[in-house]
């Protein structure tokens, strides 16, 4: 495995080869970030325990239905092109192994909650006292300064902390948040960035830097305007739907089939008058108030059952295909199979990716949302636990064969005899 | 409002930013980081300025929150890039610039001569990123779009929302477009470290669909290695064991959200143990709670609805005699995996974001106030993130850019001008 990744990497133009990451992240933001680096040519080391497994080791969906800590598939997504070393930090030898790794480090990059990396004395200070350069990439729910630096949490608090589950459902019923830990898939957008400009910055200036990322306030970015309608105006935002104020109808509408859907917003009288044509102008859709975006709101809920009859009678796909012909937007609501079956689009783009893991076999996991025309990704598939060990102990860190049997003779790395009994956690 | 720009981690590098809607934030969050970013407009100023909410609740293509959340601290051109003139313009442009971020549909720039091909022949080392629905290529390339369909296109919606109702999406903020603009940031700095290297630029291809799809959870693994296709379940979630657990607890004054769980987490393990100390403290524990074992009977692998339901039902009748307030402090402090559902109210007033600087407050001076905007995404020690200007006015930058910048005479200023072009 190492070899085929190896050689991938060689051969193909990555552009972050070279750059190399002691990853102490964990759960799924952290990874998720460092995840951009390894995918694109950087050797991530994801430093790991088998006496505390990351929590994304222990929930399913896994092979087989039998769970086990390498038996899953969402870690070997969320931690897609790194490599695995298991230490134990408690330990004096584990620490020892540690710092080998901070020394050889490019990145320094954790996701423990502030305090955590300071308790094992690897906080930023130490570390650059015996690596000045060193990038220090930190991201913690929110953040590691302020009265609540402390305060751990996963990304579901995050969400609500930063507001987007109270803006997220039906005006007559309590919030139904976003299914998923939503600041986790969203703050490593930003940290990725914020460690490639810090590289960039390091390559001008020979300086490393402390980042420190707070989920909550990287992914307020996707709130901001309505952050600021508070402070402008003294607005509060309740939930409303999938209703936006400018468009009309702007809804998912039923269509043939066991739950299938499509998307349709009419931005323009001129599409509302286009997709009347296309319903064949039905005696209801002549009515005046009809006819601008303001009547449209205001008869909102009429005009959704009303184009939910034509829509009903047919498959989303036709529906898709018919509206977007005419400029109109509209998508099918694609299920998870869906996107994997039946999007012959994305099929063609080559987004869904089959990779080997060495425990699970083959596998599908999200290949990069974006393409370069000169450059390759050299993707392969996360680690099971501790499963690069040599390679990271000898080959990157020089390290003896002699020198590894006293590691692990002295419990600073660890086996699958340091397991606890396998128990899930989501 | 601190002008100089040397001290950004992108300060020596230039932007041209044709992007438009929710799409500007990547140049925005480029700007942050130190580029000088410049927003090219057509004459009239971008669609996009006419999308709420306003300033003072006052439509004007000056005040539209929406627009400047996503365009401040960049400088403002008008250009027609559809005529001759205009297309001379930006080619001269991307000379002296390092990226050039547009969101056209798939072609556009190729017809008018733009394409990469044509840039790179100007400037071989220039970074073009082109973000779209669904990529430059594939049979979908060219679909009419908006941020409601890319809910649809990449899963996100057909798993949120309540089973009894139709998919549901956060409509009325671009969260799709926002989230994949701040990944092609990221894709803008992979490309931008090669290029030191290789000193050839390179065209990247962005896919906002394909960027929603990072956003799903373990749904692709689930349908991979289980064939099971995740439904959408309200504010519950589904474990491993396919019973679903709640999220989203009613309180006193509004919402809360807690990670009630246990099983092979120490710490939720430790936070259920609390949780249940304060419930018995305020006698609110039935005794067989208060003897719960969370690590064996909670394991997500095999827990039972029934289990779950026995449980929450406690939690439930708890968390509605405690206010959101002291869900935040007590709770926590307790080391409960809880957090208040903040309003916009609850979040402009809280003291974590006031302590670390979050808001910052930008001067307008032609409309004599200063407007609160969100500050840095990340704190960098060594390049702090700088707020260094409002966002521009329609055309505000032509002068300094066109006649100061590039030396154009002021008398092919005025003809461009009169012709349409800027």
């Amino acid at each position: 495995m190492i070899g085929e990744a190896l050689d991938k990497r060689t051969k193909s133009k990555s552009p972050l080869s070279g750059v190399k990451v002691a990853s102490f992240c964990w759960m799924a933001a952290g990874p998720l970030t460092a995840r951009y680096l390894g995918m694109w040519g950087a050797t991530v080391v994801r430093i790991e325990s088998h006496t505390r497994p990351d929590l994304v080791r222990l929930q399913g969906p896994y092979r087989n239905g039998e769970p086990g800590v390498d038996n899953n598939a969402w870690f070997p997504t969320v931690n897609s092109s790194c490599y695995s070393a298991s230490i134990n930090i408690q330990t004096p030898k584990g620490k020892e192994l540690a710092w080998k790794l901070v020394r050889w480090a490019d990145v320094v990059a954790s996701s423990f909650s502030p305090g955590q990396m300071e308790k094992w004395g690897l906080g930023y200070e130490e570390v650059r006292k015996v690596n000045p350069e060193v990038i220090y990439y930190r991201s913690s729910q929110l953040g590691a300064s302020g009265p609540n630096k402390t305060r751990a949490g996963s990304g579901y608090e995050a969400a609500a902390m930063a507001g987007f589950t109270h803006i997220s459902g039906w005006p007559d019923r309590g919030p139904v948040p976003y299914t998923g830990a939503y600041t986790d898939f969203i703050s490593p957008r930003f940290g990725a960035a914020a460690i490639l400009a810090a590289l960039a910055y390091r390559r001008r200036t020979g300086k490393g830097q402390e980042i420190d990322e707070s989920q909550a306030e990287s992914a307020s970015y996707l709130l901001a305007p309505v952050i600021m309608d508070y402070f402008a105006n003294g607005r509060i935002y309740e939930r409303q739907g999938n209703a936006l104020p400018y468009a009309s109808p702007h809804a998912f509408f039923p269509c043939k089939g066991d739950d299938c859907w499509c998307a349709i917003a009419v931005f323009s009288d001129t599409h509302w008058k286009d997709l009347c044509r296309i319903m064949g102008n039905p005696e209801w859709s002549r009515k005046e108030q009809y006819r601008n975006l303001l009547g449209r709101k205001q008869w909102e809920d009429e005009i959704y059952d009303l184009v939910a009859q034509w829509t009903r009678i047919r498959t989303a796909e036709e529906v898709e295909s018919l509206l977007t012909a005419s400029g109109i937007p509209a998508s099918v609501v694609e299920s998870t199979s869906y996107l994997m079956e039946n999007d012959s689009h994305l099929k063609s783009r080559g987004f869904f990716r089959n990779i080997k893991h060495s425990v699970i076999g083959d596998h599908i996991n999200r290949g990069p949302a974006f393409k370069f025309s000169r450059s390759e990704d050299c993707q392969f598939s996360g680690p099971a636990l501790g499963e690069h060990n040599e390679y990271v102990f000898k080959e990157l860190l020089g390290m003896t064969d002699e020198e590894m049997a006293e590691g692990i003779k002295e419990g600073g790395i660890t086996t699958n005899a340091d397991l606890p009994p396998m128990k899930g956690a989501f | 409002m601190n002008l100089s720009n040397d001290s950004g981690a992108l300060s020596p590098y230039r932007v041209l930013d044709l992007t438009e809607g929710a799409l500007a934030l990547c140049g925005k969050l480029l700007a942050d980081l130190g580029a000088d970013v410049i927003k090219v407009e057509k004459p009239g100023g971008d669609t996009s300025r006419t999308i709420g909410p306003f300033y003072q609740d006052i439509p004007h293509s000056e005040k539209s929150l929406f627009w400047w959340a996503y365009n401040v601290n960049k400088r403002g051109i008008t250009l027609d890039i559809e005529t001759s003139d205009g297309q001379e313009i930006l080619k001269k442009l991307v000379r002296t610039s390092d990226f050039l971020i547009e969101s056209f549909p798939p072609g556009y720039l190729d017809a008018l001569g733009l394409g990469f091909g044509s840039l790179a022949s100007i400037n071989p080392s220039i970074i073009v990123a082109s973000i779209t629905p669904y990529g430059q290529a594939g049979e979908k390339a060219n679909n009419p779009w908006c941020d409601l369909t890319a809910w649809a296109s990449c899963g996100a919606a057909y798993i949120t929302g309540d089973i009894d109702r139709p998919p549901l999406c956060m409509g009325f903020i671009p969260q799709i477009s926002a989230q994949a603009a701040s990944e092609l940031m990221t894709a803008i700095l992979i490309a931008h470290y090669e290029r030191e290297l290789s000193n050839e630029g390179q065209h990247i291809d962005l896919s906002i669909q394909e960027s929603g799809i990072g956003v799903l959870q373990a749904t692709v693994e689930m349908w991979d290695l289980a064939k099971l296709d995740y439904r959408r379940s309200g504010d519950r979630w589904i474990t491993t064991s396919g019973a679903a657990r709640r999220l989203a607890f009613k309180c006193k004054d509004g919402y809360g959200i807690l990670l009630q769980g246990g099983g092979g987490s120490v710490r939720m393990v430790r936070a259920s143990q609390s949780l249940v100390e304060w419930m018995s403290e305020c006698d609110m524990a039935p005794n067989w709670l208060k003897n719960f074992d969370w690590a064996n009977e909670y394991d997500a692998d095999t827990l039972s609805q029934e289990t779950i339901d026995r449980v929450e039902t406690c939690i439930e009748g708890f968390l509605l005699t405690r206010t959101k307030q002291e869900i935040y402090k007590e709770g926590w402090d307790r080391g409960i995996m809880i957090a208040p559902v903040k309003t916009m109210e609850d979040i402009a007033s809280d003291e974590q974001l006031i302590a670390r600087g979050f808001w910052q407050k930008i001067e307008h001076p032609e409309l004599e106030a200063s407007v609160t905007y969100c500050g840095p995404f990340v704190k960098m020690s060594e390049t702090p993130l700088t707020s260094r200007r409002r966002p521009p006015l329609i055309g505000e930058h032509n002068l300094e850019i066109y006649a100061e910048e590039m030396q154009m005479p002021k008398e092919t200023l005025a003809i461009l001008k009169s012709s349409g072009a800027i």
